[in-house]
């Protein structure tokens, strides 16, 4: 078991001979991930790595029955590329690309809400369910061990350091989610804590924050009260001054809102360590 | 600029026109009011502001004002704008509200003052859901709150669908009319506006100009190379890759009482010119020591080392550099440090401690 995503996921790879679309798609098949398609405007009618048809639109890539998408095409044309996936309600949305306008997240998320379909990223690594062998994104798979810690982060090259660090002390991971770093994203903590709790595999949980928004100080407050299992945090952007935009565009602390000793207090409040560095995240693990 | 945007879309602003130098002044109908223009909020209270009832006293502001300096920023453009009859100011903003992933409307009749300020029970907020959009419902509850007049009301509320819509046709992160003003003759105009773009949307935007205040030249030109990157206080020079790992290095650092000079954040490069390249705005930013921390995925150690390497011999680099890679082609990368006479661990706790030690603090 694992969450959002299972050993029947069926994914489709909007721009899939891309420079991005097509590595990533590799490594995820050589994870073991089912790619059934990939769409590309001008070599439809090819086989990307001599396996996987590649087809000029998503209605005809419905012919494969996908249940997931990742969408790896230029900013302007995510909006168009995320509504042609919600229109052909597939259930998984999952959007790698970065410098996506927020309007138009916010716009893909409520269609996406009102229809029941799952919107992770934009700007965010994906997803990787390690016993389901279902990768979806670009984390690097050779950093993950089949084990019961799940870690939800909102960002890429911290969460593999962190990630790292859980296999190197002897654990392993269930499922690893990257929810984005832009300021509107799919998924929230809350929505991943829900999943995480109800997940027979996993046994502890990891949250990876940063400075901006109030995400983590929701979160602190939902596992007051609704996280039977073991919670351990770490926050990044203690050093970052006001008013910046820590590399991610939603890693800024604007009119004092979404400071790392906010956060720091809350997840402390609700009774979650919180590790002063990623390598000491798993001391405070099972 | 906002302004210019608000006419454009109906919203009743004040008429005015912009002054570089003395000779643009324009005869004008007095009393007139002589604003800074610069991309702050707060500058009445700076001083930024002046009134005059005559040629002279226009003349007097214009010259004291062009060329002052109001939080460390000149001011080389004025507006001289028509003196309006405030009867009674009001604030009203559209921003995105993170929680809610939905714009976030403001409001309370009591403005000309900072937001901040002003008590919460006088302030209507409301979420907007994005796919109905604006409608009037919103405004009369607006309305209703505020015991607006009906006829300042239904000016109010034109103003409000007006504002939605450059909100959302605009890309804004932030619309805001401060002070939204009741005129002594019953008319509501916009005396003051601030427009935030979302600079990711850009390119369906060109007529704007980027400009952002807050940054510092060298993070322009940085940022203008495609490279993520802050000016901090201290005397470590950073580089990693990803904005979540830079930012845990530069908290690493903090937490042993060091000070980082910057933010770097390579990316997802695996190019070594580009990893050479990012040690020019480091170094122009004069550190003590570098510190490189990469853990290797799509950005492969040995990309990344040869990439320092050739930064070093290329810019004849004379401080420390400390370097961290894990990671994919690990021991590559290692050895091709080692040959350059560069220092190395596999752990970033260990650089931390190299880098601080090296540095002469802690």
């Amino acid at each position: 078991m694992s969450v959002y995503v299972d050993k029947d996921t069926r994914v489709v790879v909007q721009g899939i001979t891309g420079k991005q679309g097509s590595f990533h798609a590799g490594e995820m098949m050589a994870f073991g991930t089912n790619i059934v398609a990939g769409t590309s405007p001008t070599k439809a009618g090819t086989k990307f790595n001599d396996k996987v048809p590649v087809v000029s639109s998503l209605r005809d890539a419905m012919e494969f029955e996908p249940n997931a998408t990742m969408i790896s095409v230029a900013a302007p044309f995510v909006k168009d590329a995320a509504f042609e996936a919600i229109d052909a309600g597939i259930k998984i949305v999952y959007i790698l690309t970065e410098h996506v306008p927020f309007h138009d997240s916010m716009e893909i998320y409520h269609n996406a809400r009102r229809k029941g379909i799952v919107m992770l990223g934009p700007n965010g690594p994906g997803i990787t369910a390690i016993s389901s062998k279902c990768k979806i994104g670009i984390m690097p798979g050779k950093i993950f061990k089949k084990g019961n810690v799940a870690v939800a982060s909102r960002s890429g090259t911290l969460t593999y350091e962190i990630v790292d660090a859980v296999t190197r002390s002897g654990r392993g991971e269930s499922t690893v989610i990257g929810l984005g770093g832009d300021p509107v994203v799919g998924l929230s903590y809350i929505d991943v804590l829900q999943q995480f709790e109800k997940d027979p595999e996993t046994e502890q949980i990891v949250l990876v924050g940063e400075i901006g928004g109030s995400n983590e100080e929701l979160a602190a407050a939902y596992i007051k009260k609704h996280v039977t299992k073991k919670v351990v945090a770490y926050i990044t952007g203690r050093s970052a001054p006001p008013g910046k935009r820590m590399g991610h565009a939603g890693a800024i602390i604007e009119k004092g809102v979404g400071t790392a000793e906010s956060k720091i207090k809350a997840f402390n409040d609700a009774g979650v360590k919180v590790a002063d560095y990623p390598i000491n995240v798993p001391d405070f693990l099972e | 600029m906002g302004k210019e945007v608000f006419r454009r879309h109906g919203i009743p602003v004040p008429s005015g026109y912009v002054v570089e130098k003395e000779s643009d002044i324009r005869k004008y109908e007095m009393p007139v009011v002589v604003k800074s223009q610069i991309l702050l909020g707060g500058r009445g209270k700076s001083g930024g502001i002046k009134f005059a009832k005559s040629e002279q006293e226009l003349t007097a502001s214009v010259k004291q004002l062009l060329g002052s300096k109001i939080r460390d920023l000149a001011v080389t453009k004025v507006l001289v704008e028509e003196m309006i009859d405030i009867k009674k100011e009001m604030y009203v903003s559209i921003a995105l509200d993170r929680t809610n992933k939905a714009p976030i409307l403001i409001c309370t009749s009591e403005g000309g003052v900072e937001i901040e300020s002003v008590s919460h029970d006088k302030i209507f907020t409301r979420i907007i859901d994005p796919l109905l959009g604006y409608s009037q419902f919103i405004g009369r509850d607006a309305v209703n709150f505020m015991k607006l007049d009906p006829e300042v009301g239904k000016q109010f509320m034109a103003i409000l669908e007006k504002l939605y819509k450059i909100f959302n046709t605009e890309d804004c992160e932030l619309v805001e009319i401060n002070p939204l003003v009741v005129t002594g003759s019953g008319k509501v105009i916009a005396a003051d506006s601030k427009m935030v773009i979302d600079s990711d949307s850009l390119f369906r935007h060109r007529e704007f100009e980027v400009i952002d205040p807050e940054k510092t030249p060298l993070e322009l030109e940085a940022n203008s190379k495609g490279y993520s990157f802050i000016e901090l206080d201290g005397n470590i020079g950073v580089i990693a890759n990803g904005a979540g790992l830079t930012m845990a290095t530069l908290d690493a650092l903090t937490l042993h009482n060091a000070k980082p000079r910057n933010f770097l954040d390579l990316g997802g490069t695996d190019n070594s010119e580009t990893v050479s390249n990012s040690f020019e705005f480091v170094l122009k930013a004069k550190p003590k020591t570098i510190l490189v921390n990469i853990f290797g995925g799509i950005t492969k150690c040995d990309t990344v080392a040869t990439g320092i390497a050739l930064a070093k011999s290329r810019y004849g680099i004379k401080q420390p550099i400390v370097v961290r890679l894990s990671g994919i082609r690990e021991e590559e990368g290692r050895k091709i440090l080692k040959d350059a006479g560069i220092d190395s661990y596999p752990s970033m706790m260990e650089a931390v401690e190299g880098v601080v030690k090296a540095t002469g603090g802690n």
